[in-house]
C-alpha cells in the first residue's frame, strides 16, 4: 500500500492581470478518497482544478501527481488524470459511443495505414476500445444511447455521456467540475449513484467541486474550502461543517439546509 | 433532349474536377478552421513533380510513388514548420500563412522544376464514347471514378477509422479534444499529408486537362465558388457543390451563351456563389456561419 498521497498540490498561487484567484494554497488528496472543493462563488474553485489539470499555468507553487511534476493538459490522459467540465465538452455532432471510445483514443498505436486496411493492431486496438466503452456505458447505464447523437440527448445524460467518457480510460484521478450542476434532484441522485459506483468498482479517485452541499456532505471522504483565492479550511465533512471559518464564509447556509 | 443530357453530363463531369480541389481546402478546413489558400500551390507542386520525373524517363508507377511519397512529407512539413508555431493564433494570421506557402511552393516548385508549360498524358484517350445517345469524354469518366474512388477512401478514413473519429471531434470540439487526450498534432500532420495526397490526384488530372503550368495554381479560384455553395466544412457539400458549379456553368454557356455572345462559363459560377452568399452563406450543407476574412 502506498501512502504517499496521489495528488499534492503546493503553495499554488494564480493571478489574473493582479486579480488574486488562487493565493498559496496547498492540500493533498490521499489514493481511492473522495474529495469535494467548495467554497462560495469566486472562490478559485474552478481556478484550482485548471491549475491541477494543466489548463492554467500557476504563477508560483506546483501540483505533483504520484510524485511527479504536472505540466500541459496534453499529457494528463496519459499519466491517468481525467476530467470533465462544468459546461459539457462533448462531441456534440457524434454518437454517444464515438465520444466515449474517444476517451481511450490517446493509448492506441495503430498506423493510419493499419486503421485503414484493418490490419494488425488496429482490428484489435479498435475492438478492445469498444468492449472497454460498453463496460463503462453498462457501468453508467446508457448503453441504450449508444448509437445516439449526444446533442440531442437531454442535459442529465449529456452530464452521464461526459463522465463515461472521463472513466473508460480507468484514470487513477477524475476530476470532477460542478457533475451535478443544473440537474434535478433525481438526476442529481442518480449521478451520486454512478460516482460511487465508479468509485467503489473502479477505485478511481474523485476530486469534485460541487455547490450542494447535501451532496459534498454525502460523497465525500474529504473536503477543502477555498474563499477568496485562500484555503479555509481542510478536513473530514464532520469537522468542516462546524469549523466556524466555514460557517462564516457561507453566512450559515449550513444551517438552513441551502 | 439528348443534346440537353450530354451538356449535362458533361458538365457534372467537369464539376467532378472542381470537387477535387475542394475537398483538398475541405480536410484542411475541417481539422483546423484554416482557409488553406495554399492549396492550389501544392496542386501545381504535385502535378510539376510527378511531369519531371517522367520527362527524366523515370516510368510511371515510380514516378507516381516518388511524388505520392514528397506529397506526404511536404503536407507533413508544412505541418510542422509553419501552422505547429500557429497553434492559438487568429484565423486570419493562419490565413495569411497560407497566402506565404503558396507564394513559397509556387516559387519552389517553378525554381527546382522550371517554368516552361509541361503536357501530361495519363495515357487515357479523350475519346468520346456513345452510351444511349449520348456521347462522354472518356477521361471526363476517368476522372469521375478516380474521385469517387478517392472520395470513398476518405469516407471510410472518417466514418470507421479510429483517426477519423478523432478528426471529427477535434472539428467538432478543438478544445474538448485536447482535454481527452488527443494529439492534435499528430492530426493535423496527418490531415496535411492527406491534403498533400488529393491535392496530388486533382494535380494530375487538372495537369492532364489543361497542361501543367503555373496557372494550374490559379484552379483554387474556381474551388471557392465550389466551397460557398457547398459549405467549407464538408466532403459531402464539396462534392455537391462541385456538381452544382459545374453543370449550370456549362448549361449557362450552352442555354444563354448565344445571347450575350458566349463566355458565361468563366464568370457563372462566381454569380451563383455570389447569390448563395446573399441567401444561405453557410452553404448548402455547411454546418456554421463562414468566417469573414
Amino acid at each position: 500500500m502506498n501512502h504517499s498521497p496521489l495528488l499534492e498540490a503546493s503553495h499554488v498561487s494564480l493571478a489574473f492581470d493582479g486579480l488574486v484567484a488562487l493565493d498559496d494554497v496547498s492540500f493533498a488528496i490521499a489514493r481511492g478518497e473522495v474529495c469535494a472543493i467548495i467554497g462560495p462563488n469566486g472562490a478559485g474553485k474552478s481556478s484550482m482544478l485548471n491549475v491541477v489539470s494543466g489548463l492554467y499555468a500557476s504563477d508560483a507553487g506546483e501540483v505533483q501527481f504520484e510524485g511527479v511534476r504536472l505540466k500541459g493538459a496534453g499529457e494528463l490522459s496519459r499519466k491517468g488524470v481525467a476530467r470533465t467540465f462544468q459546461n459539457i465538452a462533448l462531441f456534440r455532432g457524434m454518437t454517444v459511443l464515438e465520444n466515449v471510445v474517444l476517451g481511450i483514443d490517446f493509448r492506441a498505436h495503430a498506423t493510419l495505414v493499419e486503421q485503414v486496411l484493418r490490419l494488425g493492431r488496429a482490428a484489435a486496438e479498435e475492438r478492445q476500445g469498444l468492449e472497454e466503452a460498453q463496460v463503462v456505458l453498462e457501468l453508467l447505464g446508457i448503453a441504450e444511447h449508444r448509437s445516439e447523437v449526444v446533442g440531442r440527448l437531454p442535459y442529465g445524460l449529456q452530464k452521464r455521456v461526459e463522465l463515461a467518457r472521463a472513466l473508460v480510460p480507468r484514470p487513477k484521478l477524475l476530476l470532477l467540475d460542478e457533475p451535478m450542476a443544473g440537474m434535478t434532484v433525481d438526476e442529481k441522485r442518480a449521478m451520486c449513484r454512478h460516482l460511487v459506483e465508479a468509485h467503489e468498482k473502479l477505485g478511481t479517485t474523485l476530486v469534485l467541486i460541487e455547490h450542494d452541499l447535501g451532496v459534498v456532505m454525502d460523497l465525500s471522504d474529504h473536503v477543502v474550502v477555498l474563499d477568496h483565492g485562500k484555503k479555509i479550511a481542510d478536513g473530514v465533512p464532520d469537522a468542516v461543517r462546524t469549523d466556524p471559518a466555514v460557517v462564516e464564509a457561507y453566512v450559515g447556509s449550513f444551517g438552513n439546509g441551502n | 433532349m439528348s443534346f440537353f443530357f450530354e451538356v449535362l453530363l458533361g458538365g457534372l463531369l467537369a464539376g467532378v474536377m472542381y470537387t477535387m480541389v475542394a475537398i483538398g481546402f475541405v480536410l484542411i478546413y475541417k481539422a483546423s478552421g484554416v482557409f488553406n489558400f495554399a492549396q492550389g500551390a501544392m496542386v501545381l507542386f504535385a502535378a510539376l513533380t510527378y511531369v519531371s520525373l517522367v520527362e527524366r524517363g523515370i516510368a510511371f508507377p515510380w514516378s507516381l510513388a516518388i511524388t505520392l511519397a514528397v506529397m506526404l512529407v511536404l503536407g507533413v512539413l508544412i505541418e510542422r514548420l509553419v501552422f505547429r508555431r500557429l497553434v492559438n493564433a487568429p484565423p486570419l494570421s493562419l490565413f495569411l500563412a497560407t497566402l506565404g506557402l503558396a507564394y513559397i511552393l509556387e516559387g519552389f516548385a517553378q525554381t527546382v522544376w522550371g517554368t516552361q508549360v509541361h503536357g501530361l498524358e495519363l495515357g487515357i484517350s479523350d475519346a468520346p464514347i456513345q452510351a444511349a445517345g449520348v456521347s462522354v469524354s472518356r477521361f471526363d469518366l476517368f476522372a469521375a471514378a478516380t474521385a469517387a474512388s478517392l472520395v470513398a477512401v476518405l469516407a471510410t478514413l472518417f466514418r470507421a477509422t479510429r483517426t477519423g473519429i478523432a478528426l471529427r471531434a477535434v472539428a467538432d470540439d478543438p478544445l474538448a479534444a485536447v482535454a481527452v487526450g488527443i494529439d492534435l498534432r499528430r492530426l493535423w500532420a496527418i490531415v496535411w499529408g492527406i491534403a498533400g495526397v488529393v491535392a496530388l490526384v486533382a494535380g494530375l488530372l487538372w495537369g492532364a486537362r489543361v497542361g501543367v503550368q503555373f496557372s494550374l495554381s490559379l484552379v483554387v479560384l474556381k474551388a471557392l465558388p465550389v466551397l460557398i455553395i457547398g459549405g467549407f466544412s464538408s466532403i459531402g457539400g464539396a462534392i455537391g457543390g462541385g456538381l452544382i458549379v459545374g453543370a449550370s456553368e456549362k448549361l449557362a454557356e450552352v442555354y444563354g451563351g448565344p445571347f450575350v455572345n458566349g463566355g458565361i462559363e468563366t464568370w457563372f459560377a462566381y454569380v451563383l456563389a455570389l447569390a448563395f452568399l446573399l441567401a444561405r452563406p453557410q452553404g448548402l450543407f455547411g454546418e456554421r456561419a463562414v468566417e469573414r476574412v
